[in-house]
């Protein structure tokens, strides 16, 4: 076993698909508490969708880097969900959940009447679950993703203090004059592009996964958000890691892997909460 | 000049009606101000108001006396967000600093030391790490109490402080509160503890059907003062018989 995973790390691109997919791993970790907390995880699972509806746009149109549809649809998504789902509560989230399911369905019609290959479901496959391996991510891929993902992880880092003063409340945050509008919209925009990188990693029915698990399981065991917060980033990487191994060794699907060893830690997690009564 | 001065103030939100209307009053520095009135009367929405929240519908409200309206510390009606929410003590009065901040991503050390300084105040350095959600009643109020002083030394605005907490925590509250007044603190609150308001307040303003402001003397001379007073002792007459 050991064998197999260094005669396949002597590939640069295996190396290079490690850490991407560690890095991804790491960003969507980072908003887990905000999007459980805030009920921004909703709108997390409609960008998912809405990006399926652009991937499938992408393939239709037979782009070289599907990414350029991809990001910007994705990202003016989230601004208009937030806007929407912001004035009407109640009618925000039946938006939200018109806009995902008819992405849905439009992506998946797109790639019936327009197929780019032979193997239709294949690549709906695919798109809904991640790609079976990591490894096909072509090079302009691994670049834009490591690219991306170190922006996200500088902003959060940067915007740490008012992320956290804005999604504690609100109300009083604006108060004291901090502008929240701009930040929930800085929230929303890290999100879309933490869900576009995700999609590479494990598709988009599997992202909300990532985003969550890690910061549910770090809050069975921590009660302060910098601790949280370390903890799922932490979680998330490891989980991630051996995600990948795991996929590689034992040739399963790589989204699916690391959903199941991030379930697997989530239930560690709450056994150990139980077991020092939730504060660490 | 005063620190507030509010003319001709007309409330309400902008998809409806006037709630309240042609509120005048001031606060000078060293006030304690009680706001009291009914369910629904528009003392939350007066809060937002005066926080620049929420736009009057009518009416100018003028911050004088070298405050502006960035150095007012509030401590809201509370949200349901905060109940599951991971944060620690020390984590939500330093968020207090916020409004300081600008686009200065992390707090200085100053900004900290204020943190120490109102937690030590508050009686909660001893809490400093613990879980926001695990702390009492009492306890969480008095985390928003030392937040709200983080964001503002000279003027508080209180909405319901002490609404859910037991007849000895609310005593402690208010002498915690007549205490930063005495300390120089200008004191805004909302309460429906009408008692309490005649107790501590320097200046009660009624809003509702009647609007009253003045100062607490001039409150119980006032119809709504008598009337409150005549309900009080038609209460503690209820209570002899019963005792
Ligand atoms: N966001 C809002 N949009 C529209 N109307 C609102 C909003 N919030 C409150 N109202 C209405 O404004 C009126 C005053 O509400 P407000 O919260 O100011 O009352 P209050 O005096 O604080 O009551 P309470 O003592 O229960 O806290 C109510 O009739 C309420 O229905
Ligand atoms: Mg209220």
């Amino acid at each position: 076993m050991i064998e197999k995973l260094v005669f396949y790390l002597q590939y640069p691109f295996v190396r290079y698909a490690m850490i991407v997919g560690v890095l991804i791993a790491l960003c969507a970790s980072l908003l887990g508490v905000t999007l459980v907390l805030r009920r921004f995880s909703f709108i997390g699972d409609g960008l998912s969708h809405v990006a399926f509806g652009a991937m499938a746009i992408a393939a239709v149109l037979r782009l070289t880097n599907n990414m350029l549809v991809v990001l910007p649809v994705t990202v003016l998504s989230a601004v208009l969900l937030l806007r929407t789902g912001g004035k009407a509560k109640v009618q925000g989230d039946a938006a939200i959940a018109m806009i995902s399911v008819g992405a849905l369905a439009f992506g998946y019609l797109l790639m019936n009447v327009f197929p780019t290959s032979g193997n239709v479901s294949g690549d709906v496959c695919s798109t809904l679950f991640g790609s079976t391996s990591i490894l096909t991510l072509k090079k302009s891929d691994v670049w834009l993703c490591a690219g991306l993902g170190l922006l996200v992880v500088a902003l959060f880092v940067l915007f740490y203090n008012k992320i956290f003063a804005v999604t504690f409340d609100e109300t009083f945050a604006q108060a004291a004059g901090t502008p929240a509008d701009k930040y929930h919209l800085l929230i929303a925009v890290i999100v879309a592009v933490i869900i576009v990188l995700a999609m590479n990693l494990v598709g988009s029915l599997l992202i909300s996964a990532l985003v969550i698990f890690p910061a549910l399981s770090a809050m069975r065991l921590f009660g302060s958000f910098k601790k949280v917060t370390i903890c799922a980033a932490v979680l998330s990487v490891v989980c991630a890691f051996v995600g990948i191994v795991v996929s590689i060794l034992a040739e399963t699907p790589v989204g699916a892997t690391i959903v199941a060893v991030d379930a697997l830690a989530f239930g560690l997690c709450c056994l150990a909460g139980r077991l020092t009564g939730g504060n660490a | 000049m005063s620190i507030l001065q509010a003319s001709h103030l007309a409330l309400g939100y902008p998809d409806g009606g006037i709630i309240v209307e042609d509120l005048n009053f001031t606060v000078n520095a060293g006030d304690y101000l009680c706001i009291v009135g009914e369910n629904g009367s528009g003392k939350s929405t007066l809060m937002k108001t005066l926080l620049s929240l929420q736009a009057p519908k009518a009416g100018t409200i003028v911050f004088g006396d070298g405050v502006s309206r960035r150095e007012i510390g509030y401590l809201p009606q509370q949200t349901m967000v905060q109940r599951d929410f991971p944060a620690s003590v020390k984590e939500i009065v330093l968020s207090g600093c916020q409004g300081r901040c600008g686009l200065r991503p992390f707090y200085n050390r100053a900004e900290k030391a204020l943190a120490a300084e109102n937690m030590e105040r508050m009686g909660l350095t001893d809490l400093a790490d613990k879980c926001y959600r695990e702390l009492s009643g009492g306890q969480q109020q008095r985390v928003l109490l030392a937040r709200a002083l983080c964001a503002a030394r000279k003027v508080l605005l209180l909405d319901e402080p002490v609404a859910g907490l037991d007849p000895h925590v609310t005593a402690e509250m208010y002498a915690l509160i007549e205490r930063l007044n005495k300390e120089g603190v200008t004191i805004i609150q909302i309460s429906h503890d009408i008692a309490a308001a005649v107790r501590y307040a320097s200046h009660i303003l009624h809003i509702g059907s009647e609007v009253f402001f003045g100062t607490r003397e001039e409150y119980l001379k006032s119809d709504a003062g008598q009337l409150f007073i005549a309900f009080q002792k038609a209460q503690a007459a209820e209570s002899g018989v019963l005792a």
